[in-house]
């Protein structure tokens, strides 16, 4: 066991919160191999509930390490995750901020810029193949899942409509 | 209330701290699956505090930096008008309703976790929101595919295959692969 879960749920999260291109999305592969593999916090099945609680609940997705951090430390666990997970990027928007206008059309911002759009194009399709391998543990998961992306992708359906019917397949026992 | 029409925009307010925190609780918790349309609504169309090009500036600025996209908008719209007293009034609004929301979830799952009937109820959550995250990749990757520079598949494909096939940890996927892709696209323009 690790003398210390607040230290490192703060290490790992600080860290985290500044390779994170694209958001929540992008994290999910880290942040489940850190809490699942290498820290073994928690099972994939609780995991996976973490993300689909962080999903039907208001606000920013990435409220799912206030979950993993009280699943590991309580409350003390929630506070010290969320404030490592939005702590150093939100002291970095606020000075890049103040300078940003100046480059607005810099020739190295419009690199950066592009060029890390395909970087975080990976890390989401990752996201999904490794909540794929969580969720879709039998046959019907797997055609919910097939069945949400091609709507989603076809429609502008609100997403809250998606995740009633997904919870209610869950319940009849399907899955 | 009327959504208004982006011509009539003109007229820009600035909102005063206690403004700029109600706006950004009513944003965290109407914004289930993401709260950056509301955020839209509410800046642009609502109160016009911003016309749609300076949100799409001050978004594009907070896709770039690495983190969650809402949370950092919320900085740098809250330091634009008010400095850092603003960031922290935005940041406070965003964050402290889903904060009290979700840790009553997690005592409660904490509590309830093993019943059989919620834990059949999430998975058919995580199977359906899975295809959701799906539907965004295939909707990103499109113009990638299509047009833009050659070299962005590739980087694309080497960033998934590192990290969910090798298992990589992200910080060094992205210390490989990220400078690589800015140069490229340096050298493409």
């Amino acid at each position: 066991m690790n003398a210390s879960p607040l230290l490192s749920l703060f290490g790992y999260f600080a860290l985290l919160s500044l390779f994170a291109v694209g958001g929540a999305n992008a994290a999910i592969p880290e942040m489940h191999r850190i809490a699942v593999e290498v820290m073994q916090w928690m099972t994939d099945r609780q995991f996976a509930d973490s993300f689909a609680i962080a999903q039907v609940s208001p606000g920013p997705n990435i409220i799912i390490v206030t979950l993993i951090g009280y699943h590991v430390a309580g409350l003390a666990g929630a506070a010290v995750a969320t404030a490592a997970m939005c702590g150093p990027t939100c002291i970095l928007a606020f000075v890049v901020a103040r300078t940003w206008d100046r480059f607005k059309e810099a020739r190295w911002r419009i690199a950066i810029q592009s060029g890390l759009v395909p970087v975080s194009l990976g890390l989401i399709a990752a996201s999904a193949f490794v909540l794929a391998r969580s969720a879709d543990h039998n046959v019907f998961a797997a055609i919910i899942t097939a069945i949400t992306a091609l709507v989603a992708y076809a429609t502008r359906i609100n997403p809250l409509w998606i995740f009633a019917v997904g919870g209610l397949m869950g319940l009849s026992g399907w899955l | 209330m009327s959504a208004s029409s982006h011509a009539a925009a003109s007229s820009i307010k600035r909102p005063s701290l206690s403004e700029l925190f109600r706006a950004f609780v009513i944003v965290s918790i109407s914004g289930f699956g993401g709260a950056l349309p509301w955020a839209r609504r509410m800046i642009v169309d609502q109160k016009r505090w911003m016309t749609a090009d300076e949100f799409n500036e001050a978004f594009a600025l907070s896709q770039f930096l690495p983190g969650p996209n809402v949370v950092n908008f919320s900085v740098v719209f809250g330091s634009r008008f008010a400095r850092a007293p603003g960031a922290a009034v935005a940041l406070a609004g965003l964050m402290g309703p889903p904060l009290i929301i979700v840790t009553i979830l997690a005592i409660l799952y904490a509590r309830f976790g093993d019943i059989e009937i919620l834990s059949r109820i999430l998975s058919g959550i995580t199977a359906a929101a899975t295809g959701l995250l799906i539907a965004v990749v295939a909707k990103m990757a499109a113009p990638l595919f299509r047009k833009r520079w050659d070299w962005a598949p590739l980087i694309a494909i080497a960033a998934f295959v590192g990290v969910a096939i090798l298992q990589w940890p992200l910080p060094w996927v992205f210390a490989g692969l990220a400078p690589i892709s800015v140069a490229l696209a340096w050298m493409k323009r």
